[in-house]
Order: C-alpha cells, then structure tokens, then sequence
C-alpha cells in the first residue's frame, strides 16, 4: 500500500509541472492564433488578389474576387461568395454561387478593378478610353488610364470611359470618378508587393472615405496616440504625488489603509462608469460653465460643454489614476529606508531628500504604472463614447491653426473606429476586412507606445545600476 | 591629559566627565521612548572631542537609539518621545531654534549597510556639498578629492570617479559613505555598527580609517564586536536596557571594570 502511495507521489510530482506548462502553452497558442488571424485577415486585405470570370450552367457569367466558401444549408456541397462589385449595374456587390453551378472558372488577364467615388468598385473590362479627343482601345487604352491616374487628382485629364462587364453590359464611367486601376491578373508577384505596400500605406496615411467602410485610418491613428499622451501626461504627475503622500508623508494608520484599498478597487470600476463621470463632472459641469463664462457669444452651440479630446483625456487620466498610484507606491516601498536616512544624515530636507535620491530611484517603477496606464487607455472605447470620440471627426486636433493643439475637438479614435466599422456600415463585407486591420493596427499601436515606455525604464534601470 | 576621571565608589556606576573645553558632546539625563516603551533611561555622558568613544552592549540596549538622537534622525518617526539634554558644543540639539538640517550637517552619520546613493562616486561624494553651497568646480573636485583621500579610497577610485558607485565593493562602499559625509566638514561622526555587514579585510581598513580620523573629528562608533571597540576606541560606554551602566577610557573598561555586570559583559559571562 505504501508502496504504492509513493509512487502515487512521484508520479503526482512529475505531472504538475506539465500542468503548468499545458496552461502556458494554451495561453501562448491562442494569443498566436488572435496574432494570426489578425496578421493574416487585416494584411491579406491590401493584397491585389486575382479577379476570377465564372460561367455557370444557367450561362450567367460572373466575375469578382473568390472571397470564401460555406456548405449550402440544405444539401450537399458548398457555396461561394464573390465580392463582383458593380453595385451601380447588379444591385449589390456580393454573389453567392453554388459551387456545383460553374462550369468554367477562369482568370483573363484583362479584367480589371476599378476604384469609382460613387458606388464603389467596378470589376469588368475596359473597352475603350476617350480622352483629349482621341478614342484609345485595349491595352493603349489601359496604359492612358494608368499615366492619368499617376497624375495628382487635379491635373488629370477630363475623359470618358466604356467598361464592359463580364456579362456584356456596357457602362460609361468618367475619369474624374476614379481613383484607383488595376489589373491584379497580369501583374507580377512584384508588381503586387509593390501595390500592397502603398495600400498599406494609403490605408495608415489616409481618412476614410464612404462611410468609414474604405479609406485610411490615420485621423484615428493621430486621436488615439494624442490622446493616450495627453493621458499620460495628466495622469503621471497626479498619479506620483498621490503615491507620495501614501507612502511618505501620510501617517500610516486605518485611514491611510482605508485609502490605499480604495485606491486599489477604483481600477477595477467598470469603464463606462468612468465614461458617465466624464461626461456629467467633465463635460457638462466644468466644459459647460467654461463656455458661459468664456465662450458665451457661440452659445447655444457648445465649445467645451460637449465631448472632446480634453475631456476624453481626463477621464482615461481619471481611469488610469490608480494604477499609476499603485505602480509608484510599490516603487517608493522598495526603496530602502538606508537610503533616506543617508540623505537627511547629510543634512537633506526631506524634499531634497524625495527629489534627489527617492524619486530618480522610483522612475522605472513609475515607467511600469505609465506603461500599464496606456496599455489600458489605448483600448478603452466605452468611456470614450461618451465624452468625446466621433465617428468622422471634420477636423484634425491639432493643425496650423492657433492654438494649434485644439483640445475642444472632436477626435477619432481606433477603437471606436473599428466598432463603427464593424457595426454601423452600409456594407458589413466590405468592411470586415478593414476591422481585422484596424484591429491589428490597435495592437501594434499598444505594442510601439508600452515599447517606448519599456525602452525608458530600461534606460532609467541601466543609468542608475551600471553607468551614470 | 585630556580627561579628569573620578574614579567612584566600585559599589556605583563611575562617572568620567570633560571640561566642556574638552567635550565635544554632552548628553544629560537623556530618555527616550518608542511609542511609550523606554529605550533609553536618564542617559548622561560626555563625548571627548577628538577621541573615538565606543558605545556597546547586547542588542536591544539603546546604543543604535542614542546614535540617532545625537542626529535627531528620530524626528521622522511621530511614535518616539524625548526628554532631557544634548548638547553639540554647548548647544542644546533639541532646541526649537535649532535648524535641523545644519545639524546633521555637523553631526555626520554612517550606518550599518552601506548606502550609496544610485549615482556616480563624484555625485556621492558631492551630495551633501550640493545641498550646502555652489561652489565652483575646481573647489567642489578639491574637497572630494580630499575627502576621498581622507576615508582612504582615492587612490581605488580615482579612475572611475564617474561611475556608478553601486559598483564599488561593500568595503568601498561603506568608506564612500565615510568621504560622503567627510566632504560636509562634520563636527562629529557617528558610526552605527559601520563594519559589521563587512568582510575582515575591509573591516580592518575601517578600523585604521577611524583611528586616522580622530585627528580631524571627534567619532562615536556603535559596535557589537568587543574587540574592535577595544581596538579603534579611547573610551568605552557600555549601556545596558537603556542605561549607562559603566563608561571609562577603553583600556580600564576592558582590563579592569569597575563593576561586574561590566565584566561579565565583556568577558561573555552575559546571560
């Protein structure tokens, strides 16, 4: 029997650290997989991909981007959608086709893609290209179009173009409505890597256009790491005095206890809660008696009695408050009273005493709160609902304008954006992809601002420990 | 001969007192509690200026708790309650004219573990300068150079006076702590069990440091090691449960203590 029990022991000892290691490795895999699946969906979508022409056994031929494929609800096999554009001419941009239906699928080199302003994309052929007075056809006719659109926006020729889509149709569309050409079946892989870079581009450095469902998301870039610094600026010195008062002026007695464990529960208040506070403290209080006493002559129209990038900024501040106070507090405790001792022995005041020795010691500790504070308000949407964010801001928060930075503006923020996009668009298919963009686009701007933070405490730890 | 020294009744605790010319600090019937629990117990004693005056006793005794009420480092604790008298060169220390910092600027205090500040050796070194006066540079890298050379540790880090001073060993360390508080010119230095965290060799060299500053200063050291108080020491106090319970120049308190609680203290008889 106890022969047994000890082996009962063993074995227990020799499987509880592959528990443990099972949970890491859950942990890890399925942080790849979101990593992944954001990676793949939102970077695939810059991609050319190859336009395919279909024929089906009704004759109806069909041409448009294979997207993806899902079993037919009711018998066997599966359909297809097809992203065919040409809302203008069919009504809709997607196809469902049942697989067993086509009897052709092929790729011609000559259909193109068309980005139009009005009615989105436009996949079919181009049959003709009237511009200057001259009647270009086929591929004279595609390089024409190609050298004009190179061309900035306002020095493009005026023209007219005949498209043929793939079931016959014949549209005139004229130059002026295109932005975009191209022929992603006759390009080459470098041809297309070039193209997906300056999507990429377009789509980093670009506003949106057409509801938030296509364009670029740089205004949200912009609100978002604007306002996470603002943030931090607010937070961090609010966040370090109040962990000072805790740690070394307070009396430490029930009181001071009280007010620690409080602090510590405010970071788990919900976020929206903080989003209410904002908007009725910040936003109608102290926005809206700032306009009756300053901003009178615009009233009834609200200067900062509505939602904007200083409220918005003061809430997350607000939101993050803990978490700095906690981060420094842990610092201060850290540090040996040897140390502050040392300092007054040598006839420091106690402010001498913070400033010159506590404080440069409890930097990293209070990088480790800023990091976790913007790690946090980089991605709160809720509370920014409320006081300030918008779903197409008309202008940037900061321009050539005085006083350049305009804290009262409305600003645009990726989060939101990606709910916006995701929910609240005419054509959720068309913007799927640019959620999963957004979305990656999020996490990548969280990674590069709590780099920078690691980077300074990084820097802060070696300036102290090695080299000064 | 420095010191006039009574010799008392063998049955009473002796009692060696300095003419205030000679005294450097004079403690008078001092107490001291820790949120309400004595520590020390109508403590008087003079400190010789120039001298190296060793307090020991078992731990608990109050000798570390005198120390920094010599430096009024109990200030920052509300709990501690005080009465009675310090005198630093005839001022009372405890005075409400006294300006505070200008007294621990007088009364240098090195402790136990080193602590280094996180900065460069020079910036240790300066740090207490800093807080006086601007000086300009020239004068500022004399005084630390003197004040390095003083607690024997220039000719080590003369070279590398621009790192970081965490780099320095324990031993280099606690001398750094030494010129740090050298370079504010004290009056007095205080050294709260300054080689107990050290190896012998680096102990050694504190212990000769002190012998060679006693020309400079008047050092009050706290030690639980008997022989290095018999060795670096003039006179000795020994206290025990917050009180004075013998104190004589070294040689009569270690070879021939007047009363027995003293000897087997020393002898290691204690209980």
């Amino acid at each position: 029997m106890s022969f047994f029990a000890a082996t009962r022991r063993r074995l227990m000892d020799r499987l509880w650290p592959w528990l443990c290691a099972a949970s890491v490795a859950l942990s890890l895999l399925m942080l790849t997989a979101l990593l992944t699946l954001l990676l793949v969906r939102g970077l695939g979508h810059f991609w050319p991909a190859t336009l395919e022409e279909i024929t089906l056994r009704s004759g109806d031929v069909v041409a448009g981007q294979a997207i993806r494929e899902t079993p037919l609800p009711q018998k066997a096999g599966n359909e297809r959608l097809y992203f065919t554009g040409n809302r203008d001419i069919d009504g809709a941009s997607w196809r469902w086709v049942d697989v067993d239906n086509i009897t052709a699928r092929t790729t011609p080199a000559d259909l193109i893609r068309l980005e139009r302003a009005p009615w989105g994309d436009f996949i079919g052929r181009l049959e003709s290209l009237e511009v200057d007075g001259q009647r270009l056809t086929g591929q004279a006719a595609w390089d024409r179009l190609t050298a004009a659109l190179a061309l900035p926006a306002d020095r493009r020729p005026a023209g007219q173009l005949l498209l043929i889509t793939a079931e016959g149709q014949t549209l005139s569309q004229p130059l002026s409505t295109i932005s975009k050409a191209l022929a992603p079946n006759a390009m080459l892989w470098w041809q297309k890597t070039r193209l997906w870079g300056s999507s990429v581009w377009q789509f980093l450095s670009e506003g949106p256009r057409a509801a938030n469902t296509s364009g670029g998301v740089w205004p949200a870039i912009f609100g978002t790491v604007l306002m996470v610094i603002l943030m931090s600026v607010i937070v961090t010195p609010f966040g370090v005095l109040a962990a000072i008062y805790l740690n070394e002026i307070a009396h430490q007695n029930r009181l001071t206890r009280l007010v620690r464990i409080g602090v510590r529960n405010l970071a788990g208040v919900p976020s929206i809660v903080y989003g209410v506070f904002g908007l009725g403290v910040f936003v109608y209080g102290i926005g809206g008696t700032l306009d009756t006493w300053f901003f009178s002559a615009t009233l009834p129209s609200p200067t900062f009695g509505t939602g904007g990038l200083l409220w918005a900024s003061l809430t997350l501040a607000l939101l993050t408050l803990p978490v700095v106070i906690v981060a420094t507090e842990e610092g201060l405790a850290r540090i040996p009273d040897a140390q502050r001792e040392g300092a007054m022995a040598l006839g420091a005041t106690r402010l001498e005493m913070l400033t010159r020795v506590v404080l440069p010691m409890t930097v990293p500790a209070m990088l480790t709160g800023v990091i976790l504070a913007v790690a946090r308000a980089a991605g709160e949407v809720a509370p920014l609902m409320l006081v300030g964010v918008a779903k197409l801001a008309p202008q940037m928060p900061v321009d050539g304008e005085f006083p350049y930075l305009h804290l009262e503006r409305k600003f645009m923020h990726l989060g939101y954006h990606l709910f916006d996009t995701a929910f609240h668009g005419e054509d959720v298919q068309a913007a799927m992809p640019l959620v999963y963009a957004t979305a990656l686009l999020l996490v990548l701007i969280v990674l590069v601002l709590n780099l920078t933070a690691i980077f300074l405490r990084h820097y802060f730890r070696r300036q102290r420990g090695n080299e000064c | 001969m420095l010191a006039s020294f009574d010799s008392a009744p063998a049955s009473q605790a002796p009692v060696t007192h300095f003419s205030p010319e000679h005294c450097a600090l004079s403690i008078d019937r001092f107490n001291l509690a820790y949120a309400g629990k004595p520590a020390l117990r109508e403590l008087t004693l003079s400190v010789p200026r120039h001298r190296v005056t060793a307090f020991i006793g078992p731990s608990g005794c109050g000798k570390s708790t005198l120390l920094r009420a010599i430096n009024r480092l109990h200030d920052l604790n509300e709990s501690v309650e005080h009465s009675g008298n310090i005198e630093l060169e005839g001022q009372d220390i405890y005075a409400p004219q006294t300006n505070v910092t200008e007294l621990r600027r007088r009364v240098g205090m090195v402790f136990q573990t080193p602590n280094p500040f996180p900065m460069s050796i020079y910036e240790n070194v300066a740090f207490g300068l800093r807080l006086q006066q601007r000086l300009p540079k020239r004068q500022r890298d004399d005084i630390i150079e003197w004040a390095l050379t003083s607690a024997a540790l220039w000719d080590e880090v003369k070279d590398r006076l621009h790192r970081s001073a965490w780099q320095l060993s324990g031993g280099q360390q606690q001398r750094l702590v030494i010129a740090r508080t050298l370079a504010v010119q004290p009056d007095v230095l205080l050294l709260d069990e300054p080689a107990s965290a050290l190896d012998p060799i680096s102990t050694l060299k504190i212990e000769e440091l002190i012998r060679n500053l006693k020309s400079q200063l008047t050092l009050v050291l706290v030690t639980h090691n008997m022989q290095q108080a018999a060795r670096v020491s003039d006179y000795t106090a020994f206290l025990q449960d917050g009180e004075l319970v013998e104190y004589g120049p070294t040689d009569q308190v270690f070879t021939n203590p007047h009363l027995q609680r003293t000897e087997n203290y020393i002898t290691g008889r204690m209980t």
